[in-house]
């Protein structure tokens, strides 16, 4: 099980400035480890972004995507209370899900 | 007629064949719905643009892309896209150089996520940047920034 995202929410307004973190080596498949063998190919491929169990934002991606993978996105209409949860999943099969309240602005 | 009947019991246990193989790899292919491994796995920006069925996109100002001039580690390149489209869907951005050029794409709920998006890629070497981005209308916009790489991020 891959390490929890630190997602930051802020509300600026009526407009949820989200920022997630997440965990996760984005093997390019081309990288040798200290042996001189390549590193298999070990990426996120999809990130959904619920909230209060809506999806309002989601994603595909590549190996091209920087290890520890970082995103910014802004959300409309969210208020303090409301439960953000963002989901991964990489080419393994893993998958990590993790939620935040929305904070007060 | 025991021919024909013969052919169609085979043919009818080959469907069933198909069907129990489709049944067995149901799993993987849910978790992978989403993800377009054609164009991901396409070698040049045509291939990729042609399996992500983005046709003719035409050159937009009202996207505005952010992202260094000169990148000193491609293993980290910050780029920032704002679409100032109405009726943005989603934004889709290649590397033009890398081996796979299709790097990711992100959908937003009309109205309930603006068309804004910040990322960190690897870059192998100096490249455009190009950002497509379709409407609701079903039409394509595109903007292209340049990044000069200094140490490629791909090997790395």
């Amino acid at each position: 099980m891959a390490d929890p995202m630190k997602i930051r929410a802020k509300l600026d307004g009526d407009v949820l400035d989200v920022r997630v973190l997440m965990a996760h080596p984005m093997e390019t498949g081309q990288r040798k480890d200290g042996a001189g063998n390549l590193v298999p190919l070990h990426f996120i491929q999809t990130i959904t972004a619920q909230l209060n169990g809506r999806p309002v934002f989601q994603a595909e991606t590549s190996q091209a995507v920087s290890r520890n993978p970082v995103f910014g996105f802004k959300l409309k209409g969210a208020k303090t209370g409301d439960k953000l949860s963002i989901t991964w999943t990489d080419n393994k099969g893993d998958k990590r899900t993790d939620e935040v309240t929305v904070p007060t602005a | 007629m025991t021919e024909p009947s013969r052919r169609t019991a085979l043919k009818r246990s080959g469907a069933l064949a198909a069907a129990a193989m489709a049944a067995g790899l149901l799993r993987p292919a849910e978790a992978l719905a989403d993800w377009n491994k054609s164009a991901f796995e396409s070698k040049t920006v045509a291939d990729a643009l042609r399996n992500l069925k983005i046709a003719s996109p035409a050159d937009s100002k009202d996207i505005v892309i952010r992202a260094p001039d000169i990148a000193e580690n491609g293993a980290v390149v910050p780029i920032e896209i704002q679409s100032n489209i109405p009726g943005t869907k989603s934004i889709a951005v290649l590397i033009e150089k890398n081996p796979f050029p299709y790097a990711a794409s992100f959908d937003f709920a009309q109205g309930a996520a603006l068309p804004f998006i910040a990322l960190r890629v690897k870059m192998g070497e100096t490249s455009n940047v190009r950002v497509v981005v379709a409407t609701a209308d079903g039409k394509f916009h595109a903007a292209v920034k340049e990044v000069k790489v200094t140490i490629g991020g791909c090997g790395g």
